[in-house]
This record gives C-alpha cells, structure tokens and sequence, in this order.
C-alpha cells in the first residue's frame, strides 16, 4: 500500500478528487439554498448559486492550503526522516556528500522500474525511501480530506437566508487574483535576493571597488575582476545597436502611423513585428556567418587605404559592429511598435490644428506630433537600450571573448552577458570566487536595466497624465 | 447681390439667401460629400457674405461640419471622403487641382470643437503659423504679430506675462481664444469655427462669442453651432441643414422669427433635433 503510493503520479489523483469534492460541495450548498428559499429565491440575499460557490470555496480551501504546504515541505521532511534513520557510518559523512547519497537513492526509488542493484543496504534504502514518500503522501491526503470536510461543514453552517454569499464569494475571486499578481511579484523578490545573496559571497572576495573600477578581466583563471572592459562593450554595443534601431524604428514608425495608407500598414506593420519573433540565435548565425565577414573586408579595404597605417582597424572575424548591427535589426520592431503607439496616441485634433494652420504633412509631423509623442518616444528608446543591455545570443556568438577597451567598432570586445555563459557554462563549482562573479555581474546588469526601465516608465506616466 | 449671384440663388429656392449687403466671399455650388459610400452632403449650394457671421445649424450628423470643412479642404485628410462640385473663393475655384490645400489653408483659418493648442509655448503657438508661411522677418516683427493677434483675441492682458508658459496651462476658454489668435496670427480671410463653445463654461462662450462679433468687422466668419441662442447672438446669416441637405438659408432674425420650412420651425423651437 504505502509502496503503490510512493510510485503513483499524485498530482493528477489529487486534483482530480478536489475537483470532484468542489463540484458536490457546490451542488449541496446550493440545494440547500433552494430548500432554505421554499421556492422563493427572490428572497434570499445571495442567489443559490452563489451559496453554492460559498460552500465551495470552503472546502477547497483549506485543503488546498495544506496541499501546497505539503508539495513545499513535503519532501524535505521525508529527506529528514530518512537521514535519521541511516546507519551512523553513513550519517557520519558530510552534509554534501550525505545530500549526494540520498540524491541517488531517491532518484533510483521513485523510479518505476527500478531493479535491485544488489547491494543490500542500498537497496533496503531504497525501498525504505519509497515508504516514507508513500506515508508522507497518504498522511497529506488525509490531513487534506479532513480539511475538507471541516471547510464543508463550515460552509453550510453559515448559509441562511440573509447570508451574503455573493460578497463572500466576490471576496474569494479578489484573494485569487491577488494571489497570481503575487506570485509573480514574490519571483521577481525571489531572483534578486538569490542574485543579490550570491553577489554580496563574490563581494566578500572581490573588494567591490576593483571589480566596478578595475580595467582587467581574467576571470577564467581567477586572478583579475576589473569589470570596466565588459561594461565598456556592453554599453559600446548597445550604442551602436542603437545606431542602427532609432533612426530606424522612429522613421518607420512615423511612416506607418502618419503617411501610409491602411492597407500598407496592415501589411508593412505585421511583417516588422514578425522581426521579434525572430529566436535571437537566428540572428546570432546571421552576425557571425554573414554581417561579421562584410565587416571584417570592410575593415581590412579601410586598412589598405593610402594615408591610413596599417592596422588602424582591428579587421576581426568577430567584431562589435557585427554584433552592435544585428542586435540594431533585432531592436528595430521594439522601438517602432512602442514608438507607433505613442505616435497614434498623439491627439487627431492636434494634427487637424497643425493642418488648418497650413502646415504640411511633414511640418506637422516635426513641429506638432513629435513633441507631443516625445516623451513616449524617449521611453520607447530607454525599453530598446535596457534590451540591448541584456541581450546575450548575439553577442556570444558574433562579439568575441575578448576584454579590452578600444573604441575601434571592428575589434572583437566582450559583454557583461558573453562572460555570464562563459563563466556559468560547462563543469562549473559554484563556491569559487570565478563562478559568484557571474552572479555579480548579473547583478549589476540587473540593476543598469532596472534603472533604465523605471526612467521609462517615470517618462511613460508623466506623458500619459498630460493627455487624459 | 450682382446679376451673377442671382443666378445661382434661384437654382434652389431654398438656398435662396435674403436681401444682401455685403459682398458674396465664399460661393458653394453644388457640393457633394461622400464618406466611402454613404453620401454625407447632397448637391449644397450657398453663398457666404463677407465681414459677417453665418450659423449652421442642424441635428447632429446632418452634415454641416463636414460643409465647414469643404471650405478649407480638411476633408482632404480623410481617407475615405470624396467631394466634388465649385467653391469660388474670390473668384478662383479651390477645389481646382492647381489649387495648393496648404496654402489655401493659409487664407482659411479654423477653430475646433475642443481647443487645441499645440505642445509648444503661448507664443509659439501664435508664432507657428506666420513660421511656416514667412509672414514675419525678424524677432521684433515677429513679436509684434503674436501681440496683435492676441489682442485681436481678447487674450493679451491675461496671458502677457507668461507667453513662454506652455498653451496646455490655459485654462479651457482661454486656450479656445489661443486658438483663435493662432488662426488670426496668418491673417486669413475667412474663419472657421466648429462648435467653438462646446467645451466651455457659459462665462468662457460670452467672451467668445463678443470675440466673434468684434472680429466680424475684419473676417468672414461660419460658425456651426448646436445652440439655437448662440446662432440668434452671434450670426447675420443662418443655414438650417437637415440629413446631408441644405433646408432654409437666410437672414438669421427671419429664419428665427419667420422660417419658411415646417422642419427649420421645428428644429429651432426644439420639437425635434
């Protein structure tokens, strides 16, 4: 019995008996509601229906509370259970090694066709583990039935005829929704403290100052965390993806929502967003098999020059302009979508204004519509650098590996993004100070995006209270 | 009223206009609007006097804005609008080909329902206009238009202090009168207004509708308007428009005193509309 459990995929049971539970609790609160009416409904405070939603809200409740402690919990406590019952030699190892051991029995216990290995102890273990993890589960179920029931009959003991069932109900729907917008807010707390807690071990290492200010970065061999070489090629990047994506994005938003005719732009505009839904590695393969080499000829044509000294330009395979220009593409549709709805935002009286005064088309575009659309134009620009701040396949793949600061565009430079993979990519211990300072850096760009968004939005909000 | 204007007028009774004055400025005839399919004025005509106000009035959707807006060709910048028929401004055809909106817009000047100052500067507003038309070399001939027009606007004393305050901190009547400045800042001939009051306060509309009459000395002004009163205050003329068509024009004390059509007597005494 307590074997079948531990193997028997409970999710799917268990949801399948709470949802069988809530739709008797809401047939019996709401039959109990009819007979409470006598055939007058139009007396009650709340409509049956609505008590029967009460009664069922009531029992899935608390079993859903304990349900979710036990899938939070559950496991830690059979670990612990487990852990005590281990014979002392075992006991006796590390707390890491000791994880490791029950690690793998686990993992060979809750395994369907798990075979004996033939070693005695191990698999003695093993069954042991599956009883735990069945006793645990059946005592949750349990605990959640009992849960259940008390919720049911407490449900019903409250119906009567004044009862406000549709407030209460009303109530459950508003806890709900609070509880997703929470969720993801509680992830967002979740990734900045385990960002800002592995940072904080890197920065008991690391002075703070050498890594913000320090010019050399050889983390790979651990002897030198000066992050200005990775800043500096983020943010030279960024600002020649910039280059190429405000111009851009802005003229082809203004195109699009001021001179093309609707048929253009049903067309033109769908295409441009389909730009976004490029997979960045796409445009990855892009910069380094085809934007990369023309870069690279350029560079070396510029080399050959008369009046220019050989090697004025660094001429390599992978460059920052290959990089800079593609993520330019890439951030194209993010400035024009956001700049085209800002731009449409615009008031059509004021055009109209602009147009009674005489004003051309363009005149009225430059002198009338921008200005009012700037704000929501700048914010749009601020979304585009914090994503070009973060964007990491095409850099790895077409900017290079290597720190240095040279503002010559076709040398190859390296990002804040390129050394997190670089670091946290393959055999990896997560206690050296190489490993934390990718979280560092993380942190930091974290917190440089972070900036970057609020200002947006700060311009966003401000411009939208000038126009409502 | 010469021999040519007669002409035209007993074309359609009912577009007859009463014992005149003044010389005709703007002469309608036949003017068609459709809006993809749906026809939104049928065959209009009517002359506009010069150096006085007419009033359209009419239900809503009867067209009468979309009228106003033939004078100056804005429904040009409508996709779907299609106008067709003659309106002789000083004799020359504007809806002619060779005629440029742009500058014809310059001579047209218009107020819009709701006021709509640019995101610019008090005086940057004013001075908009004059810019892109060159109509002020310098600093100083430049400053001098922006005070005339806000004078001619009843709007100087208030805002003299403060010109380079942006025109959004006016408060509503206020930016109604920055708008009209802006529209007399390029010296047009003609005036118009559409519904220029609806988003005022009853104190705001008096000043502007004294605007109006003191401004009926130098310009030609259309007004359309939903408020039967304002029409009686203001106009000279009244055009009564019902369903895309032209009902009663005349003499504003006639058509409110004395309307020839049952429809014109219904709408004004508020039976219907």
């Amino acid at each position: 019995m307590l074997e079948t459990f531990g193997h028997l995929p409970v999710a799917w049971l268990l949801f399948a008996v709470l949802a069988a539970a809530a739709f008797m609790a809401f047939y019996v609160g709401r039959t109990q509601a009819v007979g409470i009416a006598r055939g007058y409904t139009s007396q009650l405070n709340s409509q049956p229906n609505y008590h029967g939603y009460f009664v069922a809200m009531a029992t899935i409740a608390p079993a859903a509370v304990i349900l979710l402690i036990y899938m939070m919990f559950g496991e830690s406590l059979v670990r612990a259970q487990f852990a005590s019952e281990l014979p002392e030699r075992i006991r006796a190892l590390g707390d890491l090694e000791l994880g490791q051991y029950i690690d793998r029995i686990s993992e060979h216990a809750t395994r369907r066709d798990a075979t004996a290995t033939g070693n005695a102890l191990f698999d003695a273990a093993s069954d042991r583990y599956t009883d735990l993890v069945g006793l645990s589960r059946i005592a949750a179920i349990l605990l959640a039935v009992l849960a259940a029931a008390g919720g049911f009959f407490f449900g019903r003991s409250r119906l009567s005829g004044d009862f406000r069932a549709r407030a209460r109900v009303e109530d459950g729907i508003k806890f709900l929704l609070f509880l997703c917008a929470a969720i993801a807010i509680l992830t967002t707390i979740g990734i900045v403290a385990s960002l800002l807690f592995e940072a904080l071990r890197f920065f008991s290492r690391v002075n703070v100052f050498s890594f913000l200010f320090g010019t050399e970065w050889n983390a790979q061999t651990g002897a030198d965390f000066g992050a200005i070489p990775l800043f500096f090629g983020t943010f030279l990047i960024a600002f020649l993806a910039m280059l190429v994506a405000a111009p851009i994005g802005l003229f082809s938003a203004i195109y699009l929502s001021e001179y093309a005719s609707p048929r253009v732009r049903s067309i033109v505009k769908p295409i441009l967003e389909l730009l976004a839904g490029i997979p960045t590695v796409v445009y990855g393969f892009f910069a380094l098999q085809f934007v990369a080499p023309i870069v690279r000829a350029s560079a070396t044509w510029i080399n050959g020059l008369p009046f220019i000294p050989d090697g004025f330009l660094a001429a390599q395979p992978t460059s920052a302009l290959a990089a800079g220009l593609v993520m330019g593409i890439m951030i194209i549709p993010f400035v024009s979508s956001l700049s085209d709805d800002v731009i449409n935002a615009v008031p059509q009286t004021l055009r109209d204004g602009a147009y009674a005064m005489g004003a051309t088309k363009s005149e009225t575009v430059k002198q009338v519509v921008m200005p009012a659309a700037l704000p929501g134009v700048i914010a749009a620009l601020l979304l585009a650098v914090s994503r070009a701040i973060g964007e990491t396949m095409i850099v790895v793949m077409a900017a290079g590996q290597r720190a240095q600061i040279t503002p010559d565009p076709t040398a190859d430079l390296t990002t804040i993004t390129v050394q997190i993979v670089a670091l946290l990519t393959g055999d990896t211990e997560f206690d050296s100070a190489k490993t934390l300072s990718a979280f560092a850096l993380g942190f930091v760009l974290f917190i440089v995006t972070l900036i970057f968004n609020l200002i947006a939005l700060r311009v966003v909000k401000k411009y939208r209270e000038k126009y409502e | 009223m010469d021999g040519n204007m007669e002409h035209f007028t007993q074309t359609k009774s009912s577009a007859r206009a009463d014992a005149a004055s003044a010389p005709i400025k703007v002469d309608c005839q036949n003017i068609d609007v459709y809006y993809g399919d749906k026809q939104a004025i049928e065959d209009i005509s009517l002359q506009i006097e010069d150096r006085s106000v007419t009033a359209f009035i009419g239900p809503s959707g009867c067209g009468k804005s979309t009228f106003l807006r033939c004078m100056n060709r804005m429904n040009d910048t409508i996709e779907s609008a299609k106008v067709t028929g003659k309106i002789f401004m000083d004799g020359a055809n504007i809806n002619d080909p060779s005629i440029d909106p742009v500058l014809l817009r310059s001579r047209v000047g218009m107020v819009f329902q709701k006021p709509n100052p640019f995101p610019k500067s008090i005086y940057d507003n004013i001075a908009y206009g004059p810019r892109i038309h060159g109509l002020a070399s310098g600093k100083a001939e430049m400053d001098e238009v922006v005070e005339n027009s806000l004078r001619k606007a009843g709007l100087w004393e208030e805002v003299k202090d403060r010109l380079p305050a942006p025109g959004t901190s006016l408060s509503g009547g206020q930016q109604q009168r920055l708008c009209i400045a802006r529209a007399i800042a390029v010296s047009p001939e003609v005036i118009l207004m559409d519904e220029p009051c609806s988003a005022l306060d009853p104190i705001a509309t008096a000043k502007i509708e004294e605007l109006i009459d003191e401004l009926r000395e130098r310009y030609c002004i259309v007004i359309v308007t939903h408020s039967m009163q304002q029409a009686a205050r203001v106009s000279q003329k009244t055009a009564f428009f019902h369903l895309g068509k032209l009902i009663e024009y005349g003499d504003t004390e006639r058509i409110f005193t004395n309307p020839e059509h049952g429809r014109t007597q219904d709408y004004i005494t508020g039976r219907f509309g």
